[in-house]
């Protein structure tokens, strides 16, 4: 049976050119018949974060929803092993009857999409590598994930890494093939390092305005050995009714009798460890020279939830940026941004979420050249309708670029898988 | 010894070693090119002293630029290198070629900036380990992953080998710990990859490159987190009367949820060796020696060993003992420190392993090592870095004895594929290099090893840096499979290994 009439026999395929192969065989099949013909693709899970980077050109998609399952799940050796389209939301089903979790805390981009949670297929998360607050803590998607399988652009099955925690034979794909957005290999099978949950959290609300304060704080808490796992800044700005009236709704808790900005710290642990490490940090960062408020485990995981939620920009229509810096340049950013755009701070200082208004093109271009002179970044995370890509929608540099190209010809020679989604040329 | 396969010899580049010396010496100074033998004789070989061979020349280079107008100067001219570090590597990754240039780093030996602010150190790849944490630790900062050369290894090496250490399971290794590297590939292109920022987009360069042995690029200044060291250190030290009982216990400790900051396990040829070497007063009647170490706040700490004392007894312990202060923490890891210069003292030469396997196939793995043991008449010490799986088996043997040597080959790698069988993987903190080159196809196949030698040819089109390393010469491996051997001299017998 020639390739092409097993593709039609036996790889079920919609009215939107739409291919839904069942087993990782299926898929380099399809790959194989599409590098002889030079048809690029676009690979799509459940397509929560479809309008993360640029629209694909392709004449069909892959859709890797019928790929589920959990392969292995050995909660003694810290694993899980999926299929690539499994939802992240059934692992975490999973994990959570062993007290297991993925540690990196992963954000549910459904929210700003339509308002409801919808955190999409495990392959689809590790294509954006975007971890939540956890992050400076615990590191981030990429440093979770143990070894994968997959189908290169000539339709090649390839594997990299394995099951255990340490292991350095042959290059590290794993970390490589995480954030890159589906355009080095269509994923098949995952394996993802999980972790004990903790016990308990609670988190310290501070009533916090100053910039230089601000990033004070946070440089207390990134250098306590308190092991402080989650640290943000909610400012109350710009001023604008609605949105404020729509802050203070979302941070509406029984012991949060406050409406101003505030910083807010998470510890985690049995509730002992926990009341040590808050007295300790009281005295470090000098917490009763503060208006201060305590939420408990029951007000400290929805809290959480919230932040990783993006639920301060649920539904926008508007540009939605992310920068991530150094943190002490964190006070210049902050007063750049001061009334004139509605932000929030994550990772102790280090990323700062944006919303910037539809029509305001240019001060993306103004505030990716700040970022870059801060060392950092700067990714167009939802582009608004009327968005004109006249900036590249991620960061890069000549030199990065041309390396990036370099290893995309390694995996995929005819630019067939997710052609464009980063770069021009990638 | 078995011979090697290694990269065919270019002779025109030997014959033309005068003038090639002549030109390096334009970039770095004649000083600073090494060509007489007795120079180059320290540059012959890494921690895997077996092998040995001279290179052509050796050059010393003291900036970037240095480092990029020599490799542009050796792309042009079809002219291999081979980067060096310290020269601490255990399998060989720094192994000179008969026609390359040894690019040594030990000029770059300068940290240059520690911001505290950010929490990072950027530091010249020459710096050791242990030099970095030297720099910080006065405001009781450090830098988390520890391999055991770490009082020799350099920092630039880590970063090729993606090292580990004893804290991995909780701390991670070089990889999880590094924010940015800047590095010349072998055309003479220097780059940044990462940065001082957490997490870097687009394609995961830093990822790709740690842990690539040397192969696809020369690091020239990393920037590393530090951390703020742990309010309280505590460990645990218990004998179990059977390598059943140990191991289930080390399973039992993971899977209620307790994340140690390092544990490691002995087997009773080890504990005798050990305590026979460094006087560690360890139980000498245990079948099985675990040392838990656990870190966090004083009340966490307390309430963390009780459990693990709860877990041990279950699993019928015989000794348990709880570190009362910090000099007896120590103590219960002299012996465990001193593993690899014991088993030297028991033989003329030992060689070791570095397989990992998932932590619940302990006790599979040691009976069946100890059966093999018996198979091939060589004696075998273990100890295990039960917190993330990697087992360091030293088989015991005597390197005059041509037999004896040919048998220890042949076990060695049939536990590195005891490894693979169970779940595991050939190297979990050494590195592939020249010593498990061949055993790769145990791991991968043909297809995977593929999509590996494009990404090296799509940086080194020439195959000039580094080559005959982690890669198979000949690609049907089981034809090749062999492994090679570790002799106790080796470079750096001070350096406790674990």
């Amino acid at each position: 049976m020639s390739i092409r009439s097993k593709i039609n026999s036996q790889i079920f395929q919609d009215s939107n050119n739409t291919y839904f192969p069942k087993n990782e065989e299926e898929v380099s099949i399809l790959i194989k018949e599409f590098y002889k013909k030079n048809f690029p693709t676009e690979i799509i899970g459940t397509n929560t974060k479809n309008f993360i980077g640029n629209k694909t050109q392709t004449s069909s998609k892959i859709s890797l929803s019928k790929l589920t399952g959990i392969i292995d799940y050995f909660p003694e050796e810290l694993y899980i092993k999926v299929k690539a389209g499994t939802l992240l939301e059934d692992v975490e089903k999973a994990l959570e009857k062993n007290n297991q979790e993925l540690a990196f805390e992963p954000i549910d981009f459904g929210f700003i999409e339509n308002g409801q949670s919808n955190k999409g297929t495990v392959a689809g998360y590790l294509s954006c590598n975007y971890a939540g607050s956890r992050r400076f803590k615990v590191g981030s998607v990429r440093d979770h994930v143990l070894g994968f399988k997959g189908v290169n652009g000539k339709g090649d099955i390839i594997k990299s890494g394995g099951t255990v925690v340490k292991n350095v034979t042959g290059y590290d794909l794993s970390k490589l093939i995480t954030g890159s957005f589906g355009t080095l290999c269509v994923l098949t099978e995952i394996t993802l390092k999980v972790l004990p949950k903790k016990k308990f959290s609670n988190t310290i609300v501070i009533d916090a305005k100053n910039n230089q304060l601000i990033y004070d704080l946070f440089n207390k808490i990134s250098g306590s050995s308190s092991e402080v796992s989650g640290a943000v800044f909610i400012p109350e700005e710009p001023k604008d009714d609605s949105y404020l009236k729509n802050r203070d709704k979302i941070f509406k808790f029984n012991d949060l009798d406050f409406k101003g900005s505030f910083l807010a710290f998470r510890v985690e642990g049995d509730k002992i460890s926990i009341n040590e490490k808050i007295k300790s940090l009281t005295e470090e960062l000098q917490l009763n020279t503060y208006k201060t408020f305590l939420l408990d485990n029951y007000q400290s995981e929805p809290f959480w939830k919230k932040i990783n939620n993006l639920e301060l920009f649920e539904k926008t229509k508007n540009n939605l940026v992310r920068i991530v810096i150094e943190p002490s340049n964190g006070s210049k950013m902050m007063k750049y941004l001061s009334n004139k755009f509605k932000y929030y701070i994550d990772w102790c200082g280090s990323l700062f979420w944006i919303e910037m208004p539809a029509k305001k093109n240019m001060k993306i271009k103004e505030i990716k050249k700040i970022t870059k002179e801060y060392g950092g970044y700067l990714t167009i995370i939802k582009a608004s309708p009327e968005y004109d890509y006249e900036e590249s929608i991620f960061t890069i540099d000549d030199v990065r670029l041309m390396i990036s190209k370099k290893i995309k010809q390694s995996f995929d020679p005819k630019r067939i898988l997710n052609p464009g989604k980063m770069y021009r040329g990638v | 010894m078995t011979d090697l396969v290694l990269p065919k010899i270019d002779k025109n580049t030997i014959k033309r070693k005068d003038e090639i010396v002549k030109n390096l010496s334009k970039i770095s100074g004649s000083e600073n090119v090494l060509s007489h033998p007795d120079e180059i004789k320290p540059y012959e070989t890494d921690a895997l002293a077996a092998y040995t061979q001279s290179p052509l020349t050796v050059i010393l280079p003291k900036d970037t630029k240095e480092v990029s107008e020599i490799l542009k100067y050796c792309y042009e001219e079809n002219i291999k290198v081979i980067p060096r570090g310290a020269g601490t590597g255990l399998s060989g990754g720094a192994l000179p070629l008969q026609d390359a240039v040894v690019l040594g780093l030990g000029k770059f030996n300068k940290i240059l900036d520690i911001n505290y602010e950010n929490k990072y150190v950027v530091t010249q790849p020459g710096v050791t380990n242990l030099g970095i944490t030297h720099a910080v630790q006065h405001k009781d900062f450090y830098y988390a992953p520890d391999p055991s050369s770490q009082l020799a290894c350099s920092i630039g090496g880590n970063v090729a080998e993606n090292s580990g250490g004893v804290h991995s399971l909780k701390y991670g290794t070089t990889t999880n710990n590094i924010l940015g590297v800047e590095m010349v590939l072998m055309d003479g292109t220097i780059c940044r990859i990462g940065g001082k920022t957490l997490d870097q987009e687009g394609y995961d360069l830093m990822g790709l490159i740690c842990g690539s042995e040397g192969l696809l690029g020369v690091v020239t200044e990393v920037t590393v987190k530090i951390l703020k060291k742990p309010q309280v250190v505590k460990a645990a030290l218990i004998g179990f009367p059977s390598i059943k009982e140990g191991g289930n216990a080390a399973s039992d400790i993971i899977s209620n949820g307790i994340v140690p900051a390092g544990m490691e396990i002995m087997d009773k040829a080890l504990i005798e060796a050990t305590d026979n070497f460094s006087k560690a007063g360890y139980p000498r009647d245990a079948e099985l020696l675990l040392i838990v170490e656990l870190d966090g706040t004083e009340s966490e700490v307390n309430e963390l060993l009780k459990k693990v004392s709860e877990i041990s007894k279950k699993n019928n312990c015989s000794s348990l003992k709880l570190s009362k202060n910090e000099k007896e923490r120590l103590s219960f890891w002299a012996g465990r420190k001193a593993a690899f210069p014991a088993c030297g003292a028991m033989a003329p030469d030992y060689y070791c392993m570095d397989g990992v396997i998932p932590r619940g196939k302990l006790a599979v793995a040691l009976l069946e090592i100890k059966k093999l043991s018996q198979k091939y008449e060589l004696l075998v010490a273990n100890c295990f870095h039960a917190g993330d799986g990697n087992l360091h088996p030293l088989i015991m043997f005597d390197g005059s004895d041509k037999e004896q040597l040919r048998k220890t080959e042949e076990f060695g790698a049939e536990i590195l594929k005891l490894c693979v069988k169970l779940g595991g993987v050939i190297t979990g903190e050494h590195g592939v290099g020249i010593e498990k080159r061949e055993l790769m196809c145990e791991m991968f196949n043909d297809k995977d090893i593929q999509q590996q030698l494009d990404i090296k040819k799509s940086l080194d089109e020439k195959n000039l840096l580094n080559p005959g390393k982690v890669y198979p010469i000949l690609r049907k491996c089981t034809e090749e499979g062999r492994v090679h051997v570790h002799k106790v001299e080796n470079k750096f017998p001070d350096l406790p290994r674990f």
